[in-house]
């Protein structure tokens, strides 16, 4: 029979490839995450001198690509982005072509944002060396979750018993996947909130012990984290939700906020569209962290990079 | 004088016989002449020799395996399989009778391709029957020439792959199908639900991050169907790889309603579930898709109780380039002439008990009766000389390097099954031997 997710992703990783959250042990986690404090962006440590990073992007990305650029390079990686769009990729190119190229000219690991569900295990179960996914469609994106549990350890002693609500489209949402996994794991009590068709019934089969709420208010009260996800526009527009609809019902303000611990912290993936899933005050007040999760996805994908080639330290 | 080209005789000797249509089940001797089933007799009745003789103590002797549903690639897509590539593999699985569907290069839409699928050059080893397009190119809007596809050979029509959407086409199709007792199959998919879903709506789409084909659009349109079939007396309507519970109630109704309605199985959807999707292996991937452990029970009872006509292969062959990409930009279809018969012992008769005559009749008269393919799928004397004989209790592991199909997308390489084709015989010739 075909290897499992978890015999792949299980011999991938030994070759240090981060393909999601899912099956990456809580030790792992930690170890990541300790790491991540070591790592300090402007005091650069040639860990990876003379590797070369290349940073596959199949999709429009800002702060996920840009953060493992300045990464790589703090860590004396040389980095070579390579875009879906100008690259042979355009001509039609196949993903394991254009991983059998990158491998060619000298690539020692790819960090792979691609539209399609499991597409960097695609690539990860043929080439020989670590691939890292920087989100692939629906399915994971395991650095925001890694940052996200770093930046609330910023602020809170531990993850184990804290009260996370997440509010809005999960059902899309590789982001939501992902920090569902990496908390759940951690012993952090999780609800959804969202109407079903951004939240569905289906989405509680994740992980045990995941509770919908389809009141905000309900979902927010007495929670000490508040993960805000991005809506799309053009995607309530498929759906029966409309526009003011979901602001009415879902929209994060600051009268909603209050409602969790007076010490609650405010996250959001970005990019965030203010005005839509959450207000413009909120984005700015002092519980948000959104800025700081961007921030510290810089060291936290410097340990990213230095544990999958091996430099760990 | 041209040298004879008619087969010799052939003796079966001593093997277990059922036929399901003949209600036989018995220790019996089975003597093949001039392509035919000339006589059928208990052990050493049978007076006079035979050109050939096969030894078949212990084993199976069954009417010929009937595949309603298999995907040949010819015309225009030989680099997937070839009828000579697709019939061997067929005869390897115990078939020896292929009805092959219409979505080739062109599509399969007037007398003449159907012609040509059906000529000697072809190299068919097993008989092969088209089953032509329902509409013009399958596009869904302007029926086809049915009686003369009829004439031409053409067992059936569908536009298999894709629905026949169209409310009006489908009761245009019906219609047509009473007038000249032609039966529509119809692939079950409300296409406007599903675009971009590469697998069944439910946990592991979610988890996987893919988006899900949901229950009902297959069986909102198995619904329609049914209720249409209903409206016109005689309309014969064939429901292909039904997958859901959901839609087996439909069926069930329309049965029930002296309906002539009639549909298949596959064993893919009988052996796996939706959970075996694990490692976005494109193996895995087919439409419709795997489905929940609570519909493949209710296949498994579907297929016990008699709601369920045939076994069907859905046998889709496709080449690695359009299998090892990405899941969601993947062709959906498997491979299934080798494996179907051991899945149908392994999980029917060992995991639930169907006695082997039911899956005999599944893959024979059942079939046979669908589309109507007289004299096959019973060993009646005077039948074709199509027999299939298997060892029930042989186990095996199916190692798709040695295929005979040309392409090798199966979730069922490495599997251990139980039950194994000795050998299979298309009119009265040994068109394949285990060795």
């Amino acid at each position: 029979m075909a290897a499992t997710q978890a015999q792949t992703e299980r011999r991938t990783a030994a070759r240090g490839s981060l393909l999601g959250i899912e099956y990456l042990p809580v030790s792992e986690i930690n170890a990541l995450l300790q790491l991540t404090r070591k790592m300090n962006p402007l005091k650069p440590r040639p860990l990876l001198k003379g590797k070369r990073v290349f940073l596959l992007f199949y999709e429009a990305s800002t702060r996920t690509r840009t953060s493992f650029e300045i990464a790589a390079k703090a860590l004396g990686a040389t980095t070579s982005l390579v875009l879906s769009s100008g690259s042979s990729v355009e001509k039609g190119e196949s993903l394991l072509d254009t991983g059998y190229t990158l491998r060619a000219v000298g690539a020692d690991a790819i960090v792979v944002r691609h539209p399609h569900s499991g597409a960097p295990h695609l690539m990860a179960s043929h080439l020989d060396i670590p691939v890292i996914n920087a989100g692939d469609g629906m399915h994971e994106h395991p650095t925001q979750a890694l940052l996200d549990a770093y930046t609330i350890l910023r602020h809170k002693k531990k993850l184990a018993g804290l009260q996370v609500t997440i509010v809005g489209d999960v059902y899309h949402s590789r982001v939501a996947r992902s920090a569902i996994h990496l908390l759940s794991k951690s012993g952090a009590r999780i609800t959804l909130c969202g109407p079903p068709e951004l939240v569905p019934e289906v989405a509680t089969t994740l992980v045990d012990g995941l509770r919908i709420s389809r009141s905000c208010e309900d979902a927010v009260r007495g929670a000490d984290i508040v993960m805000v996800l991005r809506v799309q526009r053009e995607r309530l527009a498929g759906l029966k939700v409309s526009l003011p609809d979901y602001i009415s019902r879902y929209q994060i303000t600051m009268a909603r906020l209050r409602l969790a611990k007076s010490d609650a912290l405010l996250m959001h993936p970005g990019p965030i569209i203010r005005g839509l899933e959450l207000t413009w005050d909120v984005a700015d007040c002092p519980q948000s962290v959104i800025v700081e999760e961007v921030k510290n996805g810089v060291p936290l994908r410097m340990a990213v990079l230095a544990r999958a080639l091996g430099k760990a330290r | 004088m041209a040298k004879d080209n008619r087969p010799g005789s052939l003796l079966i000797r001593g093997g277990r016989v059922i036929d399901p249509l003949a209600r036989v089940d018995a220790v019996m001797d089975l003597l093949l002449r001039d392509g035919q089933v000339s006589e059928i007799a208990p052990p050493n009745k049978i007076r006079g020799g035979a050109d050939e003789k096969i030894e078949a103590q212990g084993l199976i002797v069954a009417p010929g395996f009937i595949d309603l549903h298999a995907h040949l690639r010819e015309p225009g897509q030989g680099y997937k399989e070839t009828i000579a590539t697709g019939t061997a593999a067929a005869a390897a699985g115990g078939f020896t009778s292929v009805c092959c569907m219409p979505n080739t290069t062109p599509v399969l839409d007037s007398p003449e391709w159907v012609t040509w699928v059906r000529q000697p050059q072809r190299g068919a080893v097993t008989n092969v029957f088209p089953i032509a397009a329902a509409t013009q190119a399958s596009k869904g809007a302007v029926l086809t020439d049915f009686r003369a596809l009829q004439r031409a050979g053409a067992v059936a029509v569908t536009d298999d792959g894709k629905p026949i959407l169209s409310e009006t086409t489908m009761r245009d199709a019906l219609r047509a199908s009473a007038e000249i007792n032609f039966p529509v199959v119809q692939h079950a998919e409300d296409t406007r639900v599903t675009q971009n879903c590469s697998m069944n709506e439910g946990p592991t789409s979610f988890r996987l991050g893919l988006r899900g084909m949901s229950v009902m659009s297959e069986a909102a349109i198995v619904d329609r169907d049914v209720q249409l079939a209903q409206q016109f007396n005689g309309a014969r309507l064939h429901v292909a790889h039904v997958s859901t519970a959901e839609a087996l109630k439909s069926v069930r109704r329309g049965k029930k309603n002296r309906a002539r309605v009639s549909c298949e199985v596959t064993p893919h959807h009988f052996a796996l579930t939706d959970a075996d999707v694990r490692d976005y292996d494109t193996n895995f991937k087919m439409n419709p898709p795997l489905r929940s452990a609570e519909d493949r029970e209710a296949l498994i009872v579907a297929l016990t109780d008699g709601t369920v006509d045939a076994i069907a292969t859905d046998h889709a062959p496709h080449a690695p380039h359009e299998k090892i990409i990405e899941f969601e930009r993947a062709a959906f279809g498997v491979t299934g002439f080798e494996t179907a018969l051991g899945l149908a012992i392994t999980v029917l008769h060992g995991g639930h008990r169907m006695p082997l005559a039911r899956i005999i009749e599944l893959l024979t008269s059942g079939p046979a009766r669908v589309l109507d393919l007289r004299g096959r799928g019973t060993l009646l004397r005077g039948s074709h000389a199509d027999v299939t004989i298997f060892d029930p209790k042989k186990r095996w592991t199916f190692d798709v390097s040695k295929s005979r199909s040309k392409s090798h997308n199966t979730p069922f390489d490495g599997r251990q099954l139980t039950g194994k084709v000795v050998a299979t015989i298309v009119g009265g010739r040994v068109v394949y031997r285990a060795g």
